[in-house]
C-alpha cells in the first residue's frame, strides 16, 4: 500500500441482493465501510436496511453478491468473519434472565475474547453499569438495556460494529451519551460503523458518509453536508422527506 | 472447534439453573415420582407373583432407564429451549459460534443434567426399593450408553424440529419418549408386539437394551452382538440428528428464518 492508498475497508458490500419470493428487499446494492468512518444507512420503513445488516451478520443468505469483512469472504469463512463484527440492535436485546455481568462474559467467551474478566470490567466502567453487573438485563431500562448492548458490541473490539437502531426509543440524554461513545470508538479504536437510524440530525451529528436507501436500491451516497447543499435541502431530515416522497409509489400512502 | 465457545453455551445454562430452583427442580421431580410409583407397584407385583421372578430389577429397573434416556433428551431440548423463550437466536448465530460448537455445547449441558438426575433416581431406587444395577453386571455400561446417546439424538432432532417449525412447535416434542416408550418395549418383551410394531422396535436402539436387560434378569445373560448392533444404530442416529440440524440451520439462514424466528416462517 502507498500512503495514497485507502485503507482495506473493513466492510465490502458487492451487488448484494435478496429477494423473498416475488419480493426484492434489496436490489444489488455495493458498498464499503473503511477504518474509523461511520456510515448512515437510511431510508423509510421497508427500504431494505434492516435486510442488508442481517446479511452482514450472516443470519440472512444473500440472493447474489458478496460481503467482506476485513477481506475474509463471509460465505465461505464464515465464523472468522464474524469474529471481527459485533453488533447491538433495538430489536435484538440480551436475554433478560441472564445479569448484565453474565451477558457480558457469556458473549465474550464466544468472541474469544482475551483477559475477558479485565475487559468485562472496563466495560462495565466505560457505559456505567457497574451498579447494574448484578442486575437482570430483563429489569433495565431500555436506555441501560441498550448501553448493555453497546457494551456486549465492544466486548472484542470489533473491526465492523452494526448499529441498527441503537438509539431507538431512548431519551435525548442518553442518546447524545451514546452517540459520544460510539464517537470515540470509531475514533480512539479504528472500528467501522455502520449505522442505521430514522433520527437525520442524530445521522447528520454522527456519520461521516449517507447512503439513502429505497426499495432495496442506494439512491444517494455522500457526506451529510455535501448531500445538503448538493440537493438544495434545509436540513438532513428535509433531504429524507423529498427522496422518501420522491420514490413512494403513487396512492401508497399519505404524503 | 473452540472450547471457549462451547464453554459460552454451557456456562449461560449454568447460569440460568443456578439462579433458578424451578429450573433444577423438575429434574430430580418427574423421575423421583416415577420411581415411586414403580417402585410400590413392583413391590406388588412381587407379593402377588411366584417367588422365583423378581420385578425389581426387570421393572424398575426399565423405569429408571427410560427416565434416564428421556431426561437426557429433554436436557439437550429444554437447554435450546432457553434461547427460543429468550429470543436470543440474533444475538448467538451472528456471531463466530458454528454449528458444531453449539451443539456440542447443548449435548455437553443436556449430559450434565441427565447426569444429576440420574444419580437422584438411583439413590432413590436403590435406596427406598433395593435396585441395584450390580444385577445387570457390565452391561450396564452398553445399556447406559446406547440410551444417552439416542437420548441426545433425539434431543437434536427435537432442535431441529422447533428451529424448522417454530416456537409452537415445541409442544411436538415433550412426549417423543412416550411415542417411542411402546415401540421399544420398556415393560414387556418385543414379542408381546404386533408384527409391524416389532419391525419398528429391530429399528430403534433402545429395544436391544430393554431385551437385554429383561435376558439378564432371566438368568441368559445380554447378547452380545444385538448389544452391538443397537449401538451402531444409536450412533447413527447421533449422526443423523447432527447432518438434520445442521441442515435444518442452512434452511434458516436461506430463508431468513432466523432473523425472524418469532414469526414462525420466513414467508
Amino acid at each position: 500500500m502507498t500512503p495514497a492508498d485507502p485503507p482495506e475497508a473493513v466492510l465490502s458490500a458487492i451487488g448484494l441482493r435478496r429477494s423473498f419470493g416475488d419480493l426484492t428487499a434489496v436490489g444489488g446494492v455495493s458498498f464499503e465501510v473503511r477504518p474509523g468512518e461511520i456510515v448512515g444507512l437510511v431510508g423509510p420503513n421497508g427500504a431494505g436496511k434492516t435486510t442488508i445488516i442481517n446479511m452482514i451478520l450472516g443470519v440472512l443468505e444473500p440472493t447474489a453478491g458478496f460481503v467482506g469483512i476485513v477481506g475474509v469472504d463471509l460465505a465461505r469463512r464464515r465464523s472468522q468473519a464474524l469474529a471481527h463484527t459485533n453488533f447491538a440492535a433495538a430489536h435484538a436485546p440480551l436475554p433478560g434472565n441472564l445479569t448484565v455481568e453474565q451477558n457480558l462474559r457469556v458473549f465474550g467467551l464466544i468472541y474469544g475474547v482475551q483477559g475477558i474478566s479485565a475487559r468485562i470490567e472496563a466495560l462495565l466502567d466505560e457505559y456505567d453499569l457497574q451498579r447494574h453487573r448484578k442486575t437482570k438485563c430483563g429489569v433495565l431500562s431500555s436506555g441501560e438495556q441498550t448501553r448493555v448492548s453497546l457494551a456486549k458490541a465492544m466486548l472484542n473490539r470489533p473491526r465492523l460494529l452494526l448499529l441498527d437502531e441503537p438509539t431507538a426509543s431512548i431519551d435525548p440524554a442518553t442518546a447524545r451519551d451514546i452517540r459520544a461513545r460510539i464517537v470515540a470508538f470509531a475514533t480512539a479504536d479504528q472500528g467501522g460503523v455502520l449505522w442505521t437510524s430514522h433520527n437525520m440530525y442524530e445521522v447528520a451529528e454522527v456519520c461521516h458518509r449517507v447512503l439513502f436507501l429505497a426499495h432495496g436500491k442506494i439512491l444517494l451516497e455522500g457526506e451529510p453536508g455535501s448531500l445538503i447543499r448538493e440537493h438544495g435541502a434545509a436540513t438532513l431530515e428535509d433531504l429524507f422527506v423529498s427522496v422518501a416522497n420522491e420514490t413512494r409509489p403513487a396512492g401508497g400512502g399519505p404524503r | 472447534m473452540r472450547a471457549s465457545r462451547v464453554a459460552a453455551v454451557v456456562i449461560r445454562q449454568f447460569y440460568l439453573l443456578r439462579g433458578s430452583p424451578v429450573r433444577v427442580m423438575p429434574m430430580v421431580a418427574w423421575v423421583a415420582i416415577d420411581i415411586v410409583l414403580w417402585g410400590f407397584i413392583t413391590r406388588y407385583l412381587n407379593t402377588v407373583a411366584g417367588p422365583d421372578f423378581n420385578f425389581v430389577p426387570a421393572l424398575l429397573g426399565a423405569v429408571l432407564l427410560w427416565d434416564f434416556l428421556a431426561r437426557v433428551m429433554q436436557g439437550v431440548t429444554t437447554a435450546f429451549f432457553e434461547d427460543v423463550w429468550s429470543r436470543n437466536f440474533l444475538n448467538l448465530f451472528a456471531t463466530p459460534l458454528t454449528v458444531s460448537e453449539y451443539l456440542t455445547g447443548l449435548v455437553t449441558t443436556g449430559v450434565a443434567t441427565s447426569l444429576f438426575g440420574l444419580t437422584a433416581m438411583l439413590i432413590l431406587a436403590t435406596t427406598a426399593f433395593g435396585l441395584s444395577f450390580m444385577v445387570y453386571g457390565v452391561a450396564i455400561v452398553p445399556f447406559v450408553l446406547v440410551l444417552f446417546l439416542t437420548g441426545i439424538a433425539l434431543g437434536i432432532l427435537g432442535c431441529a424440529i422447533v428451529l424448522r417449525f417454530g416456537p409452537a412447535s415445541e409442544w411436538l416434542i415433550w412426549p417423543i419418549p412416550s411415542v417411542i416408550s411402546p415401540f421399544v418395549g420398556v415393560f414387556y418383551p418385543l414379542t408381546t408386539l404386533p408384527g409391524w410394531m416389532q419391525a419398528i422396535a429391530h429399528l430403534l436402539a433402545p429395544s436391544y437394551v430393554f431385551e437385554g436387560m429383561r435376558s439378564i434378569v432371566a438368568g441368559k445373560g445380554a447378547p452380545p452382538t444385538e448389544l452391538a448392533f443397537g449401538a451402531g444404530l444409536a450412533v447413527t442416529y447421533v449422526v443423523l440428528a447432527c447432518l438434520v440440524f445442521a441442515r435444518v440451520y442452512r434452511h434458516a439462514i436461506r430463508t431468513g428464518l432466523i432473523a425472524r424466528y418469532s414469526a414462525e416462517s420466513a414467508s
